[in-house]
């Protein structure tokens, strides 16, 4: 079980900020660990955020992601103690959804 | 013998191939633009969060939180008392700095062995630290606080001595001192700046930037680590986790470091 | 993701098929996001990128900007990168590293009323030129930046 992502969403104006962390390797399956043997790929492909269950970003990411990835992205609308939801999955299909609430 | 300190500490930047002339002009001010970016969405945020559920659920043979925990300011007080660790704790009749108390909370409240408290103290990717994550929770509580440490007990005063003591200790295959890097200003390995932990400015910054993230690792690293790895790079015996030593020079540097705002957990390279 | 279903996303050609397994509730929208484009993911030139991507050409564009992305990292391993687009219809943003084993490190899709700008950290081998790829209105428009990266890695 992943953990949890920090998610921040601030609204400015009439636009929501959306800044995510993510806890996750991101291991790019090019590394050979201490005896030699190849570290297998183990990445997020997929991360969808959504606000009142709209989609507002959705990504398809590759292992060169940095480790721990973070996000950031703002969309029109959004009010106050609205939810943001971001999921993710990986290539092992382990995955992960979290929310925060519009500030 | 000084010279031959300095031409270590070139040989060992030459060996990593940094180019030296990065180091320069206007690579010095796009290196504080990269440094600058990462500022915003700091992963140690999820070692805060983690540490944050470490410290109110339940664990341990006693099935006990942390949350009656006394880092100094009375039990279950967490803002500000990393500001004023290390300190002399009276029901453990010592000096303890943060890592050494929450051993000491984990046992006497969870019920943990001190063996298995004291265990995994520094992470890897597959071995997560609950001891970091613990600090990186704690320390974020004292953020924008000002360091105040006080020798207000004759074993207060004696760690700090002591502290001292060990800071300007030369030894191993090196001959080495933490102020032979750590003790005059404008000193550098590679890209890196070397605080002067001897002046006020520099063992402020110096202390007070610690945890941090580490870009170059993927973790978060808490100051016990920053003295053990320096340790590590002197060749000296390893500074062994929560020991009298290790509280000594935490003692003297954190002390030192007083009136600075404590600004971590940080994002270092 | 399940063997059985990249079939199905093969066969059917993509979103068309999406969208009615979607309507017709065999699909959650949740999983409908699921699909993940291999091939593209896999290149080595930015032609051969935005081929996968399923354009022809890009077209180099004064309207994309780097934005709070240094021109040297101190570590390859973490490198911020910001991206915003003022091309009008823009559809989505990639980001490429023309020197990492793989070019293809993200493809952001910007749905109406998200703007179309966003900031995340890549990892890059060495120093290389990165392009931010935007798709808007069905076209492609390329611009890149250089990046140097003193990797600095051998301490502690």
């Amino acid at each position: 079980m992943a953990d949890p992502m920090k998610i921040r969403a601030n609204l400015a104006g009439d636009t929501t900020e959306v800044k995510v962390l993510m806890s996750h390797e991101m291991e790019t399956g090019q590394r050979k660990d201490a005896q030699g043997k190849v570290i297998p790929a183990w990445f997020i492909q997929n991360v969808t955020a959504t606000w009142n269950g709209k989609t507002v970003l959705s990504a398809e990411w590759g292992p060169a992601i940095a480790k721990n990835p973070f996000l950031s992205f703002r969309f029109k609308g959004g009010a106050r103690g609205d939810k943001v939801q971001v999921n993710w999955v990986d290539n092992r299909g382990d995955k992960r959804s979290d929310e925060a609430t519009i500030a | 013998m000084r010279q031959r300190i300095r031409a270590a500490v070139a040989v060992a930047g030459f060996a990593c191939a940094v180019p030296l002339a990065l180091a320069q002009g206007s690579a010095t001010e796009e290196i504080e633009k990269y440094r600058q970016a990462l500022q915003d969405g700091n992963p140690a945020d999820l070692w805060e969060m983690r540490g944050e559920g470490l410290w109110r659920t339940p664990a341990g043979p006693k099935k006990a939180t942390l949350e009656q925990c006394d880092l100094g300011k009375g039990p279950g007080v967490v803002k500000g008392a990393y500001a004023e660790l290390p300190r002399y704790f009276a029901d453990a009749g010592r000096v303890m700095d943060l890592e050494t108390r929450l051993v000491w909370c984990r046992v006497t409240l969870q019920g943990l062995s001190e063996a298995d408290a004291k265990k995994n103290p520094y992470g890897s990717s597959n071995r997560k630290s609950d001891n970091e994550a613990l600090v990186a929770y704690v320390t974020s509580q004292s953020r924008g606080i000002p360091m105040n440490v006080r020798l207000d007990n004759p074993q207060m005063k004696e760690a700090f001595a002591l502290g001292e003591k060990i800071f300007y200790f030369r030894g191993g295959p090196h001959d080495f001192a933490c102020a032979t890097c750590h003790g005059e200003d404008g000193k550098r390995i590679r890209l890196q700046d070397l605080p002067n932990l001897t002046a006020k400015a520099g063992a402020q910054k110096g202390y007070s930037t610690w945890p941090a993230y580490r870009v170059s690792q993927g973790e978060l690293r808490t100051f016990q680590w920053r003295l053990n790895d320096c340790f590590r790079q002197q060749r000296f015996p390893e500074l062994e986790f929560a020991s009298p030593a290790s509280i000594a020079l935490t003692t003297f540097l954190a002390y030192n470091a007083n009136g600075a705002p404590f600004d971590a957990p940080a994002i270092k390279r | 993701m399940d063997a059985g279903r990249r079939d199905v996303l093969k066969a059917g050609g993509g979103t068309a098929l999406l969208t009615l397994l979607a309507a017709a509730g065999w699909l959650k929208p949740g999983e409908a996001q699921a699909a993940w484009n291999a091939a593209a993911f896999e290149t080595h030139s930015l032609d051969a990128t935005v081929k996968a991507l399923g354009g022809g050409s890009a077209a180099a564009s004064k309207d994309i900007a780097f934005v709070s992305t240094p021109d040297i990292a101190e570590n390859g391993a973490v490198v911020p990168i910001g991206i915003s687009s003022s091309i009008p219809k823009t559809e989505s943003i990639a980001i490429l590293v023309e020197k990492n084993p793989n070019m293809l490190a993200a493809v952001f899709d910007i749905p109406p009323g998200t703007e179309p700008a966003v900031t995340t950290r890549i990892k890059m081998g060495q120093s290389s030129n990165v392009y931010a790829l935007v798709k808007a209105d069905g076209k492609f428009h390329v611009a890149s930046k250089e990046i140097k990266v003193t990797l600095g890695g051998c301490g502690g």
